[in-house]
This record gives structure tokens, C-alpha cells and sequence, in this order.
């Protein structure tokens, strides 16, 4: 069996005997774990077809790719460029979301680029949160915002989706899974600092609407606190649902981060880039960490990701924008994966928008092996749930609230399935 | 919102003499001999490796490895490992960064501790104390001194040195890591072996991290020989080298740097890096391994790039210092890296700007120098810990990894202002 356990590595260092005073400082004990490092590795066996990690396996738009060659034949452009970002990306940042938000966002104030939109997740941590405060993070969430409020000294609060009780398990989405108002509001104390929300979410898709949005903003409000809105699958919606920025809520804007993703938006994840927006008296925060972390992102990136951004602004409300077009191709992907699913007895949970659907494995007692082309699918499929269930063993020493979750009969049956490929 | 915003942790590190100078610059038309990155550009092979890379499979725009490109770290292990004299395990103890700033952050972060001391030697390149700051530790700074004062020549950065004892006296038990820089920024010295054993002695005496910066590894001068310390007998358990993709290429916004170490303190490094940006750009890390397999193939020969940068440098550097000299700035003639610093005590100017008052002289000259001369250098008090910053307001420093119609444009901008003031 091919499964590396999470966390245990064998070095084959071969210096001296390290002395105890060169271990790792408080601030990350207990965060060297990570499920993209374990599962990266057993993905890479070539016969194991990859719908894990998320990332597409299809080509990035040309205009995009051709945007990078020709910013690396220009001289100037293959150095250092403004810390915060460069500047024709900005400008072009401001254009898009001022459009999308309805009012002017100053580029150099109210914008940061960091490398992806995990950098802007790091950043805002950093820059916003510390010991004695609490952090709301609604469940299933992206794995590393535990790990990154723990490392900011801070306590993670976690808050389920649940589905809702009357549904019948064999035609579920993502909408069906939800938040309980009173349970949300009595997660709030006078610690919290900040509440997570990511929408659409990984892993499950679930598009939060308006009235979900605004009970939490009511709670932001009500509290004081802040809210981190990570939007990084913000254009991949499909048909029937809108995406919303809580941002544009009454009394939001002034407490909110938006966190985006180039990578996501025109599939160059290994771009690793990503911005934050928001008021100037938050986003000065991330700046002067962003000046003492990495001090500034790559600068032919960047100006190719100006470039895409400004073809695409042009285009932007019609089929051609590839905002738009890139949800539609997806979605008859995801409509495919959920037939392809469902046909060999499992249960998709139908995701509103995002990369990832999830699957609720626990009706399959065995592994059904079949002589057509999804074989492998159903090999990848059973071998993902029963890393899960290890994965939950391996990680006994984390928060107990976390814990609880992996414990949750409910969180031992879904796995998460990417659709994003050819 | 009432209550305070901001963490603690970033208290006090919101000044940044680069997001300040960068923009004077660019307010300013300028002869911009300040921030540090050339102005001609990066090899053609290395252009052309990425335009490769971008041209590459769907691959070449997705995640790769996290803690670094397989290509990447593989080229490093094996480039290194000759390098230093021993096997270097391309997964264990290599980390990719998004440029060394980055890992300069992740080995403060996963080291240093609330209360822990740091070594710091001066001049240092600036971000190390608020890193420093940042991650709860105190910097204790050590200076380097002139030695020796030579009657009409040109001071160089050899003379400037540590006390042994001095060193010494900053070590006690709660030192985590002494931080050196070699050859270092802003003043070019590149430490000798006998200098880096003193500090060896020290840290395996208390059993201190090492961590080296040396992204200007390459660039030495009139004989000056780069040597590692992690290859100091000891060393390599204890020490963390950080190197620079962008310095080495001059590609500088391409922000690929490193981390290589023993694997026990590198996984730390790590574990940092997973926690914050996970992954770098995938096509500049498979360009800079295309750089390397090459540099690896042409090591030590003349048509190596690692030869061709110091020897094509090397002029510029003697082009500025004549200059300056010219001029009577004295500058201190590097042996080593990207910049040349020079003491301007004996050029008296009215720095009449009220908006500079409160700020050190050099801070202030320079500023002026920008507004009304059109040349824009660096505050070497910039680079001197808060406490000892007043003691070193007479220097400024010039980067000369620029085109010699820039390095030509400075001299007539100094020419000109000399020719029309009086020097006391």
C-alpha cells in the first residue's frame, strides 16, 4: 500500500546530533503537518489519476501565457518592482473590482498583492490577529486557516455547516449545507478578532447568499470584529447562483478583507499570485507585514497578470470574458464528474461553485472494481477515503474542536474530489 | 472600530527605508544609483530560459513542490554540494523562497523565540531587525570599525573589522543566532577565514545558529575569495546560507532565493514557509535550475556567468570610486557585492527642506541630493540599529550595478555640483 501516514518522514540527514536548543520556536510547534505535503507525494505515482490537489491539468488561457513571455523580454521588468504591487497591476486591480464593488479603490491604498492568495491569508493573520484573541472559522474549512491563526498566537473557534434535516441524501448541493444563526452567534465572545467566511468554499462549494452573508455581517457588526472573506474561487459560479462580497454589506467594508487569487481566476496556479482589498486602515496592516516578510512579489508575473486583467474588464459581462467562461466550461466538468460519481453508487454532494465537489463514501462497503475507463477513478476514489479515515487517527493531537470534527461520523464519508481537469 | 486593529508584532517595523526611498525615486526624475538591482539586463540564456519555462507544459503554470521545484533544488543540491565539499540532500536540506527575504523571515520565525538574542553585526541590511523584532527576539549589535586610516587612498571594506573581544562579549545563554552577511551590504566586505573561524569559535563555544547571508556570493573582487562558513568544521549542523536566485542571474524581480542547511534546522524552515506561502512561482524556479545547470556545466571557466558578472562589475566599481574620489566623497572600496559606501562629512551643504528636520543628516542629505541634484543613493544609517544609528549619520551608499551611461550620468551630476560649491 502506497499511503504515507501525514507526518511521519524518515531523514536521512546524515550531520551530527543537533543540539535541543535548535528546535523550532513556539510560535510553530505542532503546525508541521500539512495534508498538501503528505498527498502531493502519494499523487505523484503516475498510475494514480490526480483529482486531489487544486489545480487544472488544462492550459492556462494563451493571451495569459503570452502576456508572461513577452513581460520576460523587457529588461526593466525582471526586477524589483513596488513592494505592495506592481504598480500597472494595481491600477488594473482597481479597475476590475471598482466595477465589481461599485466604487473607486485606490489602488495603492486599499489594495496589497501577495504570493497567492494563501500570502494574503498569512498576511492578514500576521497583520491582525494575536495571542488572547479567537478566530471564527466555519467548517469544512481550507485546511491551513487553523494552523495559520494557531501560529498567529491566537484561538481557532469552529463552527460547522450542517445539512439540513430534512434532505434526502441521494440529490444534495452545497446549498443544502448550512449555518445555525443561534449556534453562529454564540461562537461570538469578546475575544473574537476576526471571523473566516470563504465562498465559494473548498471543499464543499457552497456559495453563501445574501441572507447567510448578512447574518454574519450583523454578528461582524453587532460584535465588532473583523471579517477575512476569502473569495479566491470568486468567478467560478454556476448557473442558478450569484457570488456575493460581504464587503458591499452595510458596515462591512470598513472591517473586511477580500482575499483573491490570479492563480484561481485564470488557472496559473503556479503563478502564486493573490491580492487583498480592503480600507486603507486594514490593508496598511498587511503592507508593513508584506515589507517584512517577502517585501515584494515577482515582477514579470505580475505585470502579465495586469495585462489578462485589463483584456478581460474590456470583456467583462460577456460570454468571452474569461471570468465567465471559464465557470461555464467548469461547469459541464462538474456536471460529468457528478454522473460519473453517482453511476458507481456514490453520493455527490452538488456544488454551487468553486473546484471540489465532495463525496459521501461510507455507502460503499467495498471497493467495486470495473472493466471501463473509470476503474481508476474508483481505485483513486476508495484509496482518498481511507487516507481520510487515517488522516483522522494520525491527527489525534490536534484541537479538540477539531477533533470533534474528524470524529463526526459525517467527516469520515466525504471526500473531496477535484473537477477541474481534462 | 474600537479596539486595537493592528497585532502587536508589527508594532514599531511599519518604516521601510525602500518603500520610502523607492517612491522619492520615482516621484523625482533621477539618476537612481540607490535601490539595489542593475539596470541592464539579466543574461540572454536566463531571459531565454524563461520564456522557455512559460512556453513549457501546462505544468510550468501550476503548483510544483512546495519546498521547492524538484529540478531547482536538485541543480542546488548538486551545484552546492560541490561547492562546499560534501552531499547536500536536494529534499532534506534545501529551501525554496520567494527571493532570500523570504528566507531570511522563515529562519527567524521558526527560530527565534519571544526573549531570544540575536547577533547582529553592523552595517547590516535592514530588514534583519525588525525580522528580528517581529518574531519577539532583541538584536544586540556589534559594529564593524575602521582600522586603519591611509594617507590619500581609498579606505576599503578590509579594513573594517570586529573586535574579537567585543564579538565575544555579546555572547551569553540566551543568544539564539548571530547573523552575518558576507560579502555584506552596504560596505562590500567579504569576511576572511580567520574572521569567519573567530565567529565559528564563538558559536560552537555557546552553541549559537549561524545564518549567513551571502546572495552577493559571487561578487568578489581584486583577489577577495567568498568562503562559507557552514564549510568551517562545525559549522554545517549549526548554520543556515541563504543565497539569491535574482542576484545571482541579476533578476532581482524574480524573487527566487534559498535556504540550505542540515536537515533538522531546515524542516523548521519549512514548517514556516507551509504556514505562509506554501509555494513559489513554478516557471522562474524552472528558469533559474536552467541557469544553474548551466553555471554547473561552466564553473570556474570563463564563459561562466559567476566569473563574467564580478570581472564586467568590477570596472564599474573602480569607475565610481574614481569618481567619487574626484569629488572628494570618500568612498570605501568594496572587495565585494553590489555597493560602495562613502563618508560625505567633508560636503557641507545647506540642507535648508524643514520636511527632513526631525530625520538623521544622512537621511536628510541624501534626500536633497534626490530633490535638488537629481541622484538618488541610500542613508547608510538606514542599515545601523536604532541605538547606534546617531553615531553613523555621514555615510551614503551607491549601488554601481548599473549601465555606465548611468554610472557616466552620476559622474556629471557630481562633476557639475562640485565645480559650483565651496568644500570645507
Amino acid at each position: 500500500m502506497f499511503l504515507l501516514i501525514p507526518g511521519i518522514s524518515i531523514s536521512l540527514s546524515q550531520c551530527a546530533m543537533t543540539s535541543s536548543r535548535h528546535t523550532n520556536s513556539k510560535r510553530i510547534e505542532g503546525l508541521d503537518k500539512n495534508v498538501w505535503v503528505a498527498f502531493t507525494s502519494v499523487a505523484a505515482d503516475p498510475t494514480i489519476v490526480n483529482l486531489g490537489q487544486g489545480y487544472p491539468d488544462i492550459p492556462p488561457p494563451a493571451y495569459v501565457k503570452e502576456a508572461l513571455a513577452n513581460a520576460a523580454a523587457v529588461d526593466k521588468l525582471n526586477q524589483y518592482t513596488r513592494g505592495f504591487g506592481h504598480p500597472s497591476l494595481v491600477k488594473a486591480l482597481s479597475q476590475v473590482y471598482g466595477k465589481v464593488y461599485g466604487h473607486q479603490i485606490d489602488p495603492f491604498k486599499e489594495i496589497l498583492v501577495t504570493v497567492g492568495g494563501y500570502g494574503s491569508l498569512f498576511s492578514t493573520m500576521q497583520a491582525l490577529v494575536e495571542v488572547g484573541d479567537e478566530v471564527i472559522i466555519i467548517e469544512p474549512f481550507f485546511d491551513c486557516y487553523v494552523p495559520m491563526v494557531r501560529m498567529a498566537g491566537a484561538t481557532p473557534v469552529l463552527i460547522p455547516l450542517r445539512l439540513r434535516s430534512n434532505k434526502e441524501t441521494s440529490s444534495v448541493s452545497s446549498a443544502d449545507w448550512v449555518l445555525d444563526p443561534e449556534e453562529l452567534a454564540s461562537k461570538f465572545t469578546s475575544k473574537t478578532k476576526a471571523i473566516i467566511i470563504n465562498t465559494p468554499n473548498n471543499p464543499i462549494g457552497k456559495i453563501f447568499t445574501k441572507s447567510e452573508l448578512q447574518t454574519i455581517s450583523d454578528l461582524c457588526i453587532k460584535h465588532d470584529t473583523l471579517c477575512i472573506s476569502d473569495e479566491v474561487y470568486e468567478w467560478l459560479i454556476y448557473k442558478g447562483h450569484q457570488h456575493i462580497k460581504i464587503a458591499t454589506l452595510p458596515g462591512m467594508w470598513d472591517r473586511t478583507i477580500t482575499i483573491s487569487s490570479a492563480g484561481k481566476t485564470f488557472s496559473v496556479t503556479g503563478w502564486k499570485l493573490g491580492w487583498s482589498i480592503g480600507p486603507e486602515h486594514l490593508i496598511k496592516h498587511l503592507q508593513t507585514v508584506m515589507q517584512n516578510t517577502l517585501y515584494t512579489c515577482p515582477t514579470p508575473l505580475q505585470e502579465a497578470v495586469a495585462q489578462g486583467l485589463l483584456r478581460d474588464y474590456e470583456l467583462m459581462g460577456r460570454p468571452e470574458c474569461y471570468f465567465s467562461s471559464l465557470a461555464v466550461e467548469l461547469e459541464g466538468k462538474r456536471d460529468r464528474m457528478a454522473a460519473i460519481l453517482q453511476d458507481v453508487g456514490m453520493s455527490p454532494i452538488i456544488p454551487e461553485g468553486g473546484y471540489f465537489m465532495c463525496v459521501d463514501v461510507t455507502p460503499l462497503s467495498k471497493i467495486h472494481f470495473y472493466e471501463n475507463s473509470y476503474s481508476k477513478l474508483g481505485q483513486a476514489n476508495s484509496k482518498l477515503g481511507q487516507a481520510n479515515t487515517k488522516l483522522g487517527q494520525a491527527n489525534a493531537k490536534l484541537d479538540q474542536a477539531t477533533k470533534q470534527a474528524w470524529d463526526d461520523q459525517k467527516w469520515r464519508g466525504p471526500v473531496s474530489v477535484l473537477f477541474n481537469s481534462r | 472600530m474600537a479596539r486595537q486593529l493592528h497585532a502587536r508584532r508589527i508594532e514599531g517595523i511599519d518604516k521601510n527605508i525602500w518603500v520610502d526611498f523607492t517612491q522619492l525615486a520615482a516621484d523625482y526624475k533621477v539618476v537612481n544609483l540607490g535601490q539595489g538591482f542593475p539596470d541592464f539586463s539579466p543574461p540572454s540564456y536566463i531571459q531565454e530560459a524563461l520564456c522557455k519555462a512559460v512556453n513549457g507544459g501546462c505544468s510550468m503554470h501550476q503548483y510544483t513542490h512546495a519546498f521547492g521545484h524538484p529540478p531547482l533544488v536538485s541543480i542546488l543540491a548538486k551545484f552546492f554540494g560541490r561547492v562546499v565539499g560534501h552531499e547536500i540532500d536536494a529534499f532534506e536540506d534545501i529551501l525554496v523562497t520567494v527571493g532570500a527575504y523570504q528566507a531570511l523571515f522563515c529562519t527567524f520565525q521558526a527560530l527565534v523565540d519571544e526573549e531570544d538574542e540575536v547577533i547582529i553585526i553592523e552595517p547590516f541590511f535592514d530588514c534583519y531587525q525588525p525580522m528580528v523584532k517581529m518574531a519577539g527576539g532583541k538584536g544586540v549589535y556589534v559594529p564593524l570599525r575602521p582600522v586603519s586610516m591611509e594617507g590619500g587612498k581609498a579606505l576599503t571594506s578590509a579594513d573594517w573589522v570586529l573586535s574579537s573581544e567585543e564579538l565575544a562579549s555579546k555572547f551569553n545563554p540566551r543568544t539564539k543566532a548571530i547573523v552575518i552577511n558576507t560579502p555584506n551590504n552596504p560596505l562590500g566586505k567579504v569576511y576572511k577565514r580567520e574572521e569567519l573561524q573567530v565567529i565559528a569559535d564563538l558559536c560552537i563555544k555557546h552553541d549559537v545558529v549561524c545564518i549567513s547571508d551571502e546572495v552577493y556570493e559571487w561578487l568578489t573582487y581584486d583577489g577577495a575569495k567568498h568562503v562559507k562558513i557552514a564549510s568551517l568544521p562545525g559549522m554545517w549542523e549549526r548554520t543556515v546560507t541563504i543565497g539569491s536566485g535574482g542576484k545571482s542571474f541579476s533578476a532581482t524581480g524574480w524573487k527566487v532565493g534559498w535556504a540550505i542547511g542540515a536537515g533538522p534546522i531546515v524542516k523548521h524552515l519549512k514548517t514556516v514557509h507551509q504556514n505562509s506561502v506554501y509555494h513559489c512561482a513554478t516557471a522562474a524556479q524552472e528558469a533559474v535550475a536552467q541557469g544553474f545547470q548551466r553555471e554547473y556545466e561552466l564553473f570556474g571557466t570563463p564563459e561562466s556567468y559567476f566569473l563574467q558578472l564580478p570581472e564586467m562589475l568590477n570596472q564599474k566599481r573602480k569607475k565610481l570610486a574614481t569618481c567619487l574620489e574626484s569629488v572628494g566623497l570618500q568612498p570605501i572600496l568594496p572587495e565585494g557585492g553590489y555597493f560602495m559606501i562613502s563618508d560625505i562629512s567633508s560636503f557641507k551643504v545647506d540642507l535648508n527642506d524643514p520636511s527632513t528636520q526631525d530625520e538623521p543628516y544622512d537621511y536628510r542629505f541624501v534626500k536633497w541630493l534626490i530633490k535638488e541634484k537629481g541622484l538618488a543613493t541610500i542613508p547608510v544609517s538606514a542599515f545601523y540599529s536604532p541605538e547606534h544609528r546617531k553615531d553613523f549619520q555621514n555615510y551614503i551608499r551607491f549601488c554601481f550595478v548599473k549601465e555606465d551611461s548611468t554610472l557616466n550620468a552620476a559622474e556629471d551630476i557630481l562633476r557639475k555640483w562640485n565645480q559650483g560649491k565651496d568644500v570645507h
